[in-house]
């Protein structure tokens, strides 16, 4: 329940975060991507406020032996660079400037009733459930050059595991 | 074309960043959008109504401004419908494979200083900036 009502307030945060910075105009967002002309800066100055509050606070809080609701934190803790990484950021990026949508813009504009962005989050999750039965199936297609790097190939808990892992030791 | 606020902001990242703090603070989660809502396209037990209760107060914060500054969120934007569309199925499908959007790799992953988070970055506003800028040079910009 706490859980559950901590993650609410968050949400409510970060989509006040979203429409007082202006990034939930699709606009506000292209202009910041297209350099060709009236450059809008503003995206940076958001970057920038919200990693300059987590930077600090993120250290602080990782200081604590276990959060307020939970048995422990799940800070992703992978360092290698690999193909899915940059292709996926790549394609990510390509989209965002199609669209001026990031997910969390989209799935706070909704609110207005806009089509663009109904239409958005329906795509978004089309694609995002389109990526998993690729996934699965690309899985499934080549199991075998896995195994032989890996004794076990569970991929997919695996991966969770390794997304939700442990705390790094290096983020003193 | 849209003004440039640096106050508003930076304001608004501020409270990003403390949504994020207070998610991993409260439950030992990263606020990461992409991460948190395709959660809940493939449900696991007990992994749900966390999931469900961020997106939907994603979605409460933007009906909040809605009644109060209506401004701040656009009904229309100058993005055609078909391109719109292609534009969320190239986000689903592009931040699934690379785990993660401008809040997990832009905000959270780069605050912990991670490299795989800056590479994500990196890759995501150079495509973003590209694309943007070909289209406004071809005509389909704003």
């Amino acid at each position: 329940m706490n859980q559950i009502f901590s993650s609410l307030v968050a949400g409510l945060i970060f989509g006040a975060g979203l429409a007082v910075s202006g990034m939930t105009q699709a606009d506000k967002v292209i202009n910041f991507l297209d350099l060709t002309d009236n450059w809008d800066p503003s995206l940076m100055f958001v970057m920038v406020g919200a990693i300059g509050i987590h930077l600090v606070l993120f250290r602080l809080i990782l200081q604590r032996e276990s959060p307020l609701f939970a048995t422990r934190f799940g800070v992703p803790s992978r360092t290698d660079i690999d193909m899915r990484l940059v292709g996926g950021s790549a394609i990510f990026g390509i989209g965002w400037a199609v669209g001026g949508y990031c997910p969390g813009p989209g799935l706070v504009s909704m609110a207005a009733g806009g089509v663009q962005a109904l239409a958005f989050v329906a795509a978004l999750t089309a694609g995002m459930l389109i990526f998993h039965v690729a996934d699965e199936a690309y899985k499934g297609a080549v199991p075998m050059k896995k195994a032989d790097s890996k004794p076990q190939p569970e991929p997919t808990a695996h991966k969770t595991e390794r997304a939700a892992g442990e705390l790094a030791e290096s983020h003193a | 074309m849209t003004e440039f606020t640096p106050i508003s902001a930076i304001a608004g990242g501020a409270l990003i960043g403390l949504s994020a703090s207070w998610m991993l603070l409260a439950n030992g989660r990263i606020a990461g959008i992409s991460g948190v809502y395709s959660g809940l396209l493939r449900p696991k037990a007990g992994d749900i109504g966390w999931r469900a209760a961020f997106t939907f107060g994603l979605v409460l914060a933007g009906f909040a401004f809605v009644l109060l500054q209506p401004s701040a969120i656009a009904a229309t934007d100058s993005r055609s419908l078909g391109m719109t569309v292609l534009a969320g199925l190239l986000v689903g499908f592009g931040v699934r494979m690379g785990n993660g959007c401008t809040s997990g790799h832009g905000v959270c992953g780069l605050s912990r200083f991670s490299r795989r988070s800056l590479v994500a970055t990196l890759t995501f506003m150079f495509t973003g900036m590209v694309t943007a800028s070909a289209l406004q040079l071809l005509g389909g910009g704003l």
